[in-house]
């Protein structure tokens, strides 16, 4: 899955410049996170077009970078991400960050990840039967 | 490839004789008719007849740039104003400007010596020379042009400024040699990358980049962009302007036009001159000019001379490319700082387009320099981590080379304001 990030300063406002620009694309985001320090931030965000984030973000005058992330499905319930984890714990893949969203009605958790290996996560995973998403499937994401 | 081989390529001691012969009647001239030098002379006992040829130069007085504007705005001409067939004037950020006058014999001067300056840079009388460097009281401009004319080249005389129509212009024209600041050569790269302009649309070939210093990395920069040689050149309008002296291909030191102008380095504290190879305050004397001749003037630019011969076949000394200025240098608790300096380590970290600034300010009595970076591209990361790294990398590095402590501040593209002639590297907040 294609991760969009964009590098923002910490400063008041500077997260509204970045969603009307995507608004105004139309541009659909599924997921958002934010890693910040003092004087930085990143933002992370999963849409719906991430060839056209990326261009119309650039254009905008933002730095911009797509990373490949780890998008895995689970059941909303204790235990469902800790699975997960615990097969890429045990495979040895370590995890930079993760961010979450829950999504009703259908009640399944989408979990984002930025692994070391991503390729050997994907195998793990799916060898235990858990569900990858990729850029074919964020259409189904969302609300819709 | 030579515009005056005769001058360029000239025995050393033949020059040498030459220029004593010209500096004499420089200093017969400006004793009679400058009553600021024929002063300044008197008060140090000095008469004419003690300058008998180059070896005798040191003893003459300093002109500092101060010198001439309190002589403002004629006082230090050499000829009556009916004399002068145009004036330029320096730009004047402090007080009142410099003003330079020439002669109708100094302009065919220094067009000559913009020839001699363009043909090294490459460009022919096939040429088309794109010239965005500001027209006005500026110097560039029209140093450019005369130059460009007398080689017989295409000349578009676009000036600075509106980018996006330079860009225009290139790509339609046929522009094959660009000359402006070097700052202002990559803003216009980066704006021809935003507009999605691809290399193979334009023909340049040489860039004639001057006015401001300018480092390897930001040369490396320019050349990689546009697919070009970027060449330096240098002057300043109290000499003549461009044309004082210019790089040749090997890029390895800019030829003083040794025929015209009398180069010496000083230790800019003491004034003292330094022996050949050493850095100092580059100090120039001009034995050709009539309006306006400059006795031992302070340029206020650091350099050093390199005397041995120059694979290019010139003879006339080579000045290494200016590493900063004596007034652009900002004193951070004792400690002399050169935006250059900050712009290699930066080129050499990320090889980053040299976006960033200095911000200079005193909070509880102690100077505190922060760097500001813009963050590109390729630097950026989608991990704290390693954005933070970054950060560290350059803080280090910096503080290891000034051996000074300062903030590195991460920021996002274009919030340090593009310059479109010479760069604005330092932001002082002291009030000193």
């Amino acid at each position: 899955m294609i991760q969009i990030s964009v590098f923002l300063e910490n400063k008041k406002g500077k997260l509204a410049e970045v969603t009307k620009v995507l608004a105004e694309h139309d541009i659909d985001m599924c997921a958002i996170s934010i890693a910040d320090t003092t004087n930085f931030g990143i933002l992370r965000i999963i849409v719906d077009n991430p060839e056209k984030a990326l261009e119309v973000l650039r254009q905008a005058g933002y730095t911009v970078n797509t990373t490949e992330v780890l998008a895995v499905e689970v059941p909303d319930r204790p235990g469902g991400l800790h699975k997960v984890l615990d097969i890429l714990s045990k495979g040895d893949i370590s995890v930079e960050y993760l961010y979450s969203f829950v999504r009703r009605p259908a009640e399944r958790a989408l979990i984002l990840f930025k692994v070391d290996d991503l390729k050997a996560a994907k195998e793990m995973l799916k060898k235990e039967e858990i569900s990858v998403l990729t850029e074919d499937d964020v259409n189904g994401l969302g609300t819709k | 490839m030579y515009w005056d081989k005769a001058h360029e390529c000239m025995d050393r001691q033949q020059l040498r004789e030459l220029q004593s012969q010209r500096l004499v009647e420089t200093v017969r001239r400006v004793y009679h008719n400058v009553p600021y030098y024929r002063q300044r002379m008197q008060e140090m006992g000095l008469v004419p007849e003690d300058i008998k040829g180059v070896e005798d130069l040191h003893k003459l007085p300093f002109t500092t740039k101060q010198d001439l504007r309190d002589n403002y705005p004629y006082g230090t001409f050499a000829v009556p104003l009916s004399e002068i067939v145009r004036v330029h004037a320096s730009s004047g950020t402090t007080g009142k400007p410099i003003v330079v006058g020439y002669t109708r014999k100094d302009i065919i001067t220094w067009s000559e010596l913009m020839a001699r300056t363009l043909v090294c840079g490459g460009t022919t009388k096939d040429s088309v020379i794109q010239i965005a460097y500001g027209y006005g009281l500026f110097t560039g401009g029209l140093g450019v042009h005369y130059g460009a004319e007398r080689i017989g080249a295409s000349v578009i005389p676009i000036s600075g400024g509106n980018t996006k129509r330079q860009i225009m212009i290139m790509k339609d024209f046929g522009t094959t040699v660009l000359a402006c600041t070097p700052s202002y050569a990559l803003h216009i790269a980066e704006t021809m990358e935003e507009m999605g302009i691809k290399r193979e649309e334009i023909k340049l070939q040489y860039g004639i980049f001057g006015a401001e210093p300018w480092s390897e990395g930001m040369r490396r920069e320019i050349e990689s962009k546009f697919q070009i040689s970027a060449i330096d050149i240098y002057g300043l309008s109290e000499v003549i302007g461009p044309g004082v002296a210019s790089e040749c291909q090997y890029k390895c030191g800019l030829h003083i036009f040794e025929d015209h102008f009398i180069p010496e380095i000083v230790d800019p504290e003491t004034g003292e001159v330094l022996p050949e190879g050493e850095t100092g305050e580059l100090v120039i004397t001009t034995i050709t000019k009539e309006g306006l001749p400059v006795i031992r003037y302070r340029t206020r630019d650091i350099s050093a001379l390199n005397y041995q011969p120059c694979p290019c076949g010139r003879t006339h000394v080579r000045m290494k490319k200016v590493l900063g200025r004596t007034d652009d240098m900002i004193v951070v608790r004792g400690v002399n700082v050169f935006p250059s300096q900050i712009e290699s380590i930066l080129m050499e970290i990320g090889q980053t387009e040299p976006h960033y600034l200095l911000v200079v300010d005193r909070v509880n009595n102690l100077d505190v320099l922060e760097v500001w970076v813009e963050v590109s591209n390729k630097l950026f990361s989608d991990e704290v981590r390693k954005l933070e790294e970054l950060n560290r990398k350059i803080t280090n590095e910096i503080q290891s080379t000034l051996g000074l402590s300062v903030r590195v501040k991460l920021v996002e593209p274009k919030t340090i304001e593009r310059s479109e002639g010479k760069a604005r590297r330092v932001i002082d907040r002291r009030k000193l």
